[in-house]
């Protein structure tokens, strides 16, 4: 059995439960340990179905393009970015789910890091952009 | 391994005949074997704590699962503090602001209380412990944050025989659906895991509990789900409410059995309990 995650993971993970808005939860692997009932619709499927997933599973739901339809590459989304610098980050984009819908998003990304500064994952909060 | 509760209530101390049975001083235990003696928490219990080190007899450890009041409050009134002979180790949790020794302070300093923690006879050394390992005598002590206001320790005591995990304060269910089946996302899974006895929070009834979500503490009856989650021999269900009378808690346990028919033994902790693992 892998080992249980950090009360701060357990936390980020129970607080995205009880959101109006789609909450990803990553590993320091990069890994979907957990995604909320908002989140489902987005990535076209339920997490009861599909449990966690890999980078390499989950990395290629999305279709991330710019305004331009041109693709964004990978070290330019916030998730990738906050996985590698533990920062937060944000930015707007286009994407093309599994459910084949084209939507501007916002994406907010914040890395969890506990009280003796270790980096545990990472949340993106996604939402139906407003910015024009 | 011999355990003996020397508090068992939780938030403040009470008295009187109504709380007799189960007892009315906060949260206090120790542990002894092969002459050897932790002790964990210092709420009000600990007054009254007798020293049992026979290997170490001048050592005195005392591990805090976290610094609210019922958890410390005793500490002002342990004697062995103001021996100049004793070497007392107080061990409690990391903090990302303040030292331990500070935030101890702010209790044992003026106006609070009238001797400065800098000022105690004997010869103390602070220890902030997080995701840790210690090794005492025959005891390894592994420590990890669990849900609780504040950062907060969960202990696992492993003897030559037998494990005890000392879990005083917690609220695992919090969140919108309560406790998640899988003990992957299990706040203290890892600590409780297997062991002989496993002493829990259970201030609540499940009725009560509703009320007092984010409190920090758990109902009776997620605390017997996760003693079923975490597959252990027996609990004892303590940190009982200071509102709650011994009838109440009879009541309290009887309809938790009623309800629940989990394989593991449990009963409610009472002040004064000894009990022997082996």
């Amino acid at each position: 059995m892998a080992a249980a995650y950090e009360i701060e993971v357990i936390l980020n993970r129970q607080l995205a439960d009880c959101l109006f808005v789609p909450v990803f939860i990553i590993d320091t692997g990069g890994n979907l340990i957990f995604y909320n009932e908002p989140a489902e619709e987005i990535l076209g499927q339920r997490f009861e179905e599909t449990g966690e997933m890999s980078v390499d599973e989950w990395g290629t739901a999305f279709k991330p393009v710019d305004e331009h339809g041109d693709a964004l590459p990978p070290d330019e989304l916030p998730l990738v970015k906050t996985l590698k610098y533990q920062s937060p980050y944000h930015k707007s984009f286009w994407i093309k789910s599994l459910t084949g819908v084209n939507q501007k998003i916002s994406v907010t990304s914040y890395p969890i890091i506990n009280r003796a500064g270790n980096m545990l994952g990472a949340v993106a909060i996604f939402w139906k952009s407003t910015e024009e | 391994m011999r355990i003996k509760l020397w508090g068992v209530r939780g938030s403040i101390p009470v008295a009187g005949p109504e709380t007799e049975y189960y007892g009315g001083q906060t949260s206090c235990m120790d542990v002894c074997e092969e002459g050897y003696q932790l002790i964990f928490d210092g709420g009000s219990g600990i007054q009254k704590l007798e020293l049992n080190n026979t290997k170490t007899p001048k050592r005195i450890d005392i591990f805090l699962t976290h610094l609210h009041m019922d958890h410390i409050q005793g500490l002002g009134f342990f004697r062995p503090l103001f021996d100049p002979g004793n070497e007392v180790h107080i061990w409690g949790p990391k903090s990302s602001t303040h030292t331990l020794h500070a935030r101890l302070g702010r209790y044992l300093s003026p106006p609070l209380f009238p001797v400065l923690l800098r000022d105690l006879p004997c010869k103390l050394t602070f220890h902030e412990i997080e995701r840790s390992q210690v090794e005492i005598g025959p005891f390894t002590i592994t420590s990890n944050y669990i849900i609780h206001p504040g950062p907060t320790l969960a202990y696992r005591i492993e003897g030559k025989r037998s494990v005890l995990t000392y879990i005083p304060d917690h609220e695992p269910a919090l969140g919108k659906n309560g406790i998640i089946d899988d003990v992957r996302w299990l706040s203290g899974f890892e600590l409780a895991r297997d062991t002989d006895l496993l002493l829990h929070d259970g201030q609540y009834s499940s009725e009560e509990y509703i009320m007092r979500k984010g409190w920090g503490h758990s109902s009776i009856v997620d605390a017997g789900k996760f003693a079923q989650m975490t597959n252990v021999k027996k609990v004892l269900f303590t940190h009982h409410d200071p509102y709650s009378t011994d009838n109440q808690l009879h009541k309290l346990f009887e309809n938790f059995l009623k309800s629940n028919s989990y394989k593991y033994e449990c009963e409610m902790a009472r002040e004064g309990m000894v009990i022997d693992l082996d």
